[in-house]
């Protein structure tokens, strides 16, 4: 059977620490969101995350085909959770082996000439034991930090390196080193290896672990390989976010993330006049029509008091994580009363707190209602709250912040919907893949396509 | 960008007779201000806004203008480091950069673009116009100076509209203490049919600037009306309204934007003509120096052309219809002190700039909000959305400051900027599916 | 509670008081009176109560006031009042302000009035012009054409035009009222310990809000029970306060500087109460003395232009001297240009007088205050050192 062409639409948000991708197809539905940490490299954070909307896009195949079938039943989305799992770890164990190469390939030129031997027993030895507990790591319920591939096999490695280094005797700095070096080189290179071949051996590694579906396998392996048939043909891209001028794409494939938000905004929920977006650089108040179009839009001005950062500070100044902020606030029934979002500032006027013997919870509580009003002035300067109104970026996802927003929102305008997608930090990518649906509908091609 | 764009060379541009002229007058004007102690002329220091020139020059005094030399300062990528000055001699992060940097620059030898020191002057001519700031700018140098400090106090037209008593009061000062001041500092008797020739040709002049200023209602407009509005404005605003060589300057001035309009000629730019069109706006506030040249393409790369801007009035309001009037000297003098842009009440500026949009087809309202002048930038939010309300053109702003390199971010206001066009861009084509 | 306490009391519920409620009370007294607000630094009260109506001082919002929609018209390097006037403009809380008055002091207290033009049309609004000339025929004239301009606009608003006779009589009643501020001010200078800054302070601003009359009263009832209460006297200097002359320092900062060792033995701090700095004849042409009054009786301060060199500063040198204070105090608005300006050349004159100071900055709604009082605290420590040398 040969091979079939979807047409596909790409929208990338080149955020200041993750770089999201949606990837649309022609009906204007998203089929695959992905995401990455933006390194200092956007090109390939681009490429990266590209290539996890097209994974997480080929799922979404195999749910329409399996789903069409009748295959499964009941228990379709536990089979496609096992499958991603076990996808996972086999590009796990691909990346695995790249880092084992790159980091033997630092034995070139002499550079550990006096210890290679051993550091390549070393070596292998450490990555055995990465190895023999990757599918540990990617069990049902197992735990990750993070899904990204420095972050999991980063701190493995560390572990694990300490160990074998304390037990053949090796120097743990030189392994750290020739670590260190190769996962730059290996975090900048997208996946290597054939993403049809992973999906195939993960599938098979689902199949023979479970015999209960052992009668339908056969129907289930020819829903998937049909389903690899489909290409994804690139139609248009377009770009956005702050790092969109560090690419090498042209003006007509790059629109403002302002516009980006608003329409995707939109298309989460229709009804939406009103967005706002807390991210981790700025603030942004924006009014859209009810096709999504931006009628007007107000940022935070030069000062960056008040956004996303600020909470950060915040935690590294009191010593906790940023997601224990939120729960830590929500715990106070007296917040207080803090007149400076001034980061600057910020760690002073806690400690002056501190000092004077106010609670944690309740300055903490009283650091949110900040932000959150500073982000209402925002809003006021962009014309204020109509109609719904959603709200996006990192600090969406704060109880504390949402809870005052909330507040703040309905005493000062009223009974409005106020939305909040769990996919929200997909909003301005959202918005970039359909701006790029409609630039091909419209006519435009990509450069160098006739 | 289409390709079909020609771009002419910048040599080519500065041929123009106009731009020469004005390098002329500028270069000729630092020199006779230095060359003052050898030459025995007297030196007057004063303010762009409210400047009384035309009396300064009955008085054959000198004019320095500390505001134009701070842009100067910032221009020459000078300015920073006299800002710093300034702060550790005690001045405060928070106030006026102008102020700071002129204080910096005399504390760091007072050195004029031309190489030479600046001389002191004989006299500080404290027209007090449109900003606060000015007041304390002036007790700032007498102190540095210890020289005669003329005050003339501008009313502030907050209902909107010059009173009989208002121009009264200004007549009175000009009459009973500066012109007598200006004779003693200056040693020279008043004429005044010198300050009615002078008042004569400064209407000339003033006629031919509005010619230029209203051929930004022409589509494409044949000039930009800030970037390129603050050169064409120099000589008026500066050291030579009431001049000879500015009635010139604006007789050049208007047959080259004439020649242009005749050629369908858009803007003139750093890097040669400008390419299509695409975006017309209004803009209010100053712009920064520091970086102009950089923030000016921000604008002309993405075909977006200013027709209109409240920063050309600073030192007159010649478009809606005032000009220095030799039949009522004074008077008109404190008429045009009394009018200029700083000088009107908040919904007056509103009124201008909603006028502006209709008047010269703008898509909108851009605000170049400066940290340094409050008597531009406090309550431009409020001015933004009422000029929305009014006009249902879009607005949008940004911030940086005058002189001070520190308040310009050129990635913040880029990308503020380009999402505006886009937001124009995306609304144009709104209505057009709409309709 | 102690008289003296109650007193006080009093005071801190009207400043703490963001409803303006005992200015809504005396509105609602009697039909058809009328409130005016005005800003700092001085209007002319005597032409508002003449025409029978009540001048309210609005001062912003202090630390209490959480502002939420008034940081949507400023910038961050604005200063604060600003927007916590707005605030209390937006929401709702000068509903019943029949009009406003913003005097000439600053390029934002100047916008702010074409602000509230555009933003509340059917509210009597003006900048209120001063004079930068001091001559009586230049600037005495213009001021009193402008102060007949307020007068007639005010007989307009309540449909009677305000006679000289009126105006007369309010001058006197404010004269009353001048001198008790003056002797308030004078008992401070003799025994601050008896008289906390803050209390001075609370004081004042109780004749922002209050009836003229009631203000007398209360300054009155205050004079007589705190000089029947003993009060501990600490060992503190005595410093002059400068710098605070729109947006008002949180009430913290001023207990803070005592607590730290400064009695403040002067300042200005709410200027219009004490601007006019005699009393103002109360016969003759009403108008004339005030303009006359203000030409050459009247404070100095940032925003009034000093025609003299020689002068400039001197004002404070004098206040120094007269309060025998050992040291003065600045303490000036973030972002306030007219203030932050003036500071280096007023820094020059005491020094020249051998006077020696210390500054910092402050916002209406500051909530740190121990950089404050280590800087006060060190300052009055220095100070000992110095004079007992």
């Amino acid at each position: 059977m040969s091979a079939r062409e979807m047409k596909t639409f790409v929208g990338i948000d080149l955020g200041s620490t993750t770089t999201k991708s949606v990837l649309m197809d022609e009906n204007g539905n998203a089929i695959g969101h992905g995401i990455t940490n933006s390194r200092s490299n956007y090109a390939t954070a681009a490429r990266v995350a590209g290539q996890e909307a097209r994974v997480d896009g080929r799922f979404t195949l195999f749910r329409r085909a399996l789903g069409d079938a009748g295959l499964i039943g009941g228990q379709l989305d536990d089979f496609l959770v096992e499958l991603e799992r076990s996808f996972r770890l086999e590009q796990f164990i691909e990346r695995l082996d790249d880092l084992e190469t790159t980091c033997l390939g630092q034995m070139k030129g002499g550079r550990f000439a006096a210890v290679e031997a051993r550091l390549r027993e070393a070596l292998a030895e450490t990555f055995l034991r990465l190895r023999s507990e990757a599918a540990e790591l990617f069990a049902p319920g197992a735990k990750r930090k993070s899904d990204f591939f420095r972050d999991i096999a980063g701190a493995r490695f560390y572990g694990h390196a300490e160990t074998v280094s304390r037990e053949v005797a090796f120097p743990y700095e030189v392994l750290l080193n020739v670590y260190d070096k190769a996962i730059i080189e290996v975090e900048n290179r997208p996946p290597a290896g054939g993403l049809d071949e992973q999906f195939r051996r993960a599938l098979a590694r689902v199949l023979s672990a479970d015999g209960g579906m052992g009668r339908e396998a056969a129907e289930i392996r020819d829903c998937i390989e049909a389903s690899l048939r489909v290409e994804f043909g690139e139609s248009y891209l377009v770009g956005t976010g702050y790092g969109r001028v560090t690419l090498p794409f042209s003006k007509e494939h790059i629109r403002s993330e302002i516009l980006c938000h608003g329409l995707g905004a939109h298309l989460m929920y229709p009804r939406t006049r009103t967005v706002l977006d807390i991210g981790g650089q700025d603030t942004k108040g924006i009014q859209v029509d009810d096709r999504g179009i931006v009628t007007s839009f107000q940022m935070n001005d030069r000062c960056a008091a008040g956004c996303g950062r600020y909470l950060g500070y915040i935690a590294d100044e009191m010593n906790m994580g940023l997601h224990e902020l939120g729960p830590m606030a929500m715990k106070s029934e007296r917040p207080a009363r803090i007149n400076s979002t001034c980061t600057v500032f910020a760690g002073a006027e806690l400690r002056d707190r501190l000092s004077l013997g106010e609670k944690r919870e309740d300055i903490v509580a009283g650091l949110h209602r900040a932000i959150i009003l500073r982000a209402i002035s925002i809003i006021s300067r962009s014309g204020g709250v109509t109609n719904e109104f959603t709200f996006t970026g990192g600090v969406a996802k704060n109880q504390a912040a949402v809870r005052e927003l909330c507040k703040v929102v309905k005493d000062n305008y009223g009974d409005v919907a106020i939305n909040i997608n769990p996919d929200s930090i997909y909003t301005g990518a959202l918005g970039a893949a359909e701006f790029a649906r409609r630039a091909y509908e419209g006519g435009a091609r990509p450069e160098g396509v006739a | 960008m289409s390709p079909a764009t020609v771009r002419s060379k910048t040599a080519d541009v500065e041929k123009d007779a106009s731009m020469r002229k004005q390098k002329e007058m500028m270069a000729a004007h630092y020199d006779r201000l230095t060359s003052a102690p050898e030459t025995g002329e007297k030196v007057c220091s004063t303010f762009v806004p409210g400047n009384i020139n035309e009396l300064i020059g009955c008085f054959d005094l000198v004019n320095n203008l500390p505001e134009v030399n701070a842009i100067q300062n910032g221009l020459r990528r000078t300015s920073g480091q006299y800002v710093l000055e300034a702060e550790k001699i005690g001045h405060s992060e928070d106030v006026c950069t102008y102020v700071k940097s002129d204080i910096g620059m005399l504390a760091k030898g007072n050195v004029a673009p031309n190489g030479k020191p600046f001389p002191n002057p004989d006299v500080l001519l404290l027209s007090y116009t449109g900003c606060f700031t000015f007041m304390k700018w002036f007790e700032l140098l007498r102190e540095q100076y210890k020289c005669e400090t003329i005050m003339l106090h501008t009313p502030y037209m907050g209902d909107g509209k010059i009173t009989p008593n208002m121009i009264e009061y200004m007549v009175k000062q000009l009459r009973e203490e500066v012109i007598p001041k200006l004779e003693r500092v200056s040693g020279v008797k008043f004429d005044i049919d010198r300050l009615r020739e002078r008042l004569g040709r400064s209407a000339q002049a003033e006629e031919d600037l509005v010619h230029v200023l209203n051929s930004a209602r022409r589509r494409p407009t044949p000039i930009d009306a800030y970037f390129g509005g603050i050169y064409y404005i120099g000589p008026i605003f500066g050291a030579f309204r009431g001049t000879e060589d500015a009635v010139e300057y604006y007789r050049f001035l208007r047959a080259e934007i004439d020649a242009r309009v005749a050629a369908g000629a858009g803007p003139v730019t750093p890097e040669g003509d400008m390419a299509a069109e695409k975006y017309r706006l209004v803009v209010e506030g100053p712009p920064n120096y520091t970086n102009f040249r950089q923030f000016w393409k921000m604008f002309y790369d993405e075909g977006a052309v200013v027709v209109a801007s409240s920063y050309t009035k600073v030192g007159g309001v010649y478009d809606l219809g005032f000009r220095h009037d030799p039949r009522r000297p004074l008077e008109s003098l404190a008429e045009y002190c009394l009018g200029v842009y700083t000088n009107r009440s908040l919904p007056m500026r509103v009124d201008m700039l909603s006028d502006y949009i209709e008047e010269y087809g703008a898509d909108g309202l851009l605000i170049n909000s400066i940290k340094s002048c409050n008597s531009f930038s406090a309550g431009q939010l409020l001015m933004m959305r009422e000029v929305e309300k009014r006009t249902g053109k879009p607005g949008a702003f940004i911030e940086s400051d005058l002189v001070d390199p520190r308040y310009f971010s050129a990635a913040n206001i880029k990308n503020r900027l380009e999402s505006y066009f886009q937001m124009i861009e995306q609304r144009r084509a709104g209505e057009r599916s709409a309709a | 509670m102690s008289e003296l306490a109650a007193i006080v009391d009093r005071a801190a519920t009207l400043f703490e008081d963001l409803h303006f409620s005992v200015a809504r009370e005396w509105k609602a007294a009697a039909p058809g009176r009328k409130v005016i607000g005005y800003m700092p630094i001085y209007v002319p009260r005597e032409l508002i109560h003449a025409a029978g109506m009540l001048p309210l001082g609005i001062v912003g919002g202090g630390d209490q006031l959480e502002v939420i929609h008034g940081d949507a018209y400023y910038q961050s390097y604005i200063c604060r009042i600003p927007r916590s006037t707005v605030e209390l403009g937006v929401s709702g809380r000068l509903d019943f302000v029949d009009g406003m008055l913003f005097p000439s002091i600053c390029d934002v207290i100047r916008n702010l009035s074409g602000m509230w033009k555009l933003m509340y049309p059917n509210v009597y609004s003006r900048y209120f012009d001063l004079p930068q000339n001091y001559r009586d025929d230049i600037g005495g004239n213009y001021y009193a054409r402008e102060l007949a301009e307020l007068r007639d606009a005010l007989g307009a608003l309540r449909g009677a035009p305000v006679t000289d006779e009126e105006i007369r009589r309010s001058i006197a009643v404010y004269n009353e009222n001048r001198t008790l501020v003056r002797q308030l001010y004078d008992y401070r200078i003799a025994q601050p310990w008896q008289a906390p800054a803050a209390e001075v302070y609370l004081l004042m601003r109780a004749g922002l809000v209050l009836s003229v009359e009631q203000h007398s009263e209360l300054l009155r009832e205050y004079l007589a029970a705190v000089q029947s209460t003993e009060r501990p006297r600490r060992d503190n200097c005595r410093v002059v306060l400068t710098g605070v002359f729109c947006e008002q320092p949180p009430l913290n900062l001023i207990k803070s500087l005592e607590l730290a060792g400064c009695y403040v033995v002067d300042d200005d701090l709410l200027l219009v109460t004490r601007w006019l700095t005699a009393d103002v004849p109360a016969d003759g042409d009403p108008l004339q003395n005030l303009a006359l009054a203000f030409l050459h009786h009247s404070e100095s301060t940032a925003a009034k232009y000093e025609p003299s060199q020689k002068e400039k500063g001197q004002h404070l040198v004098r206040a120094v001297h007269r309060s025998k204070a050992e040291g003065v105090i600045f303490a000036s608005p973030s972002f306030c240009d007219p203030a932050l300006l003036d500071r280096p050349m007023l820094q020059h004159a005491l020094s020249e007088a051998g006077i020696p100071y210390v500054s910092f900055k402050y916002a209406e709604n500051s909530g740190q205050m121990q950089p404050i009082r280590e800087q006060a605290g060190t300052f009055a420590d220095s100070i000992k050192l110095w004079s007992g040398q």
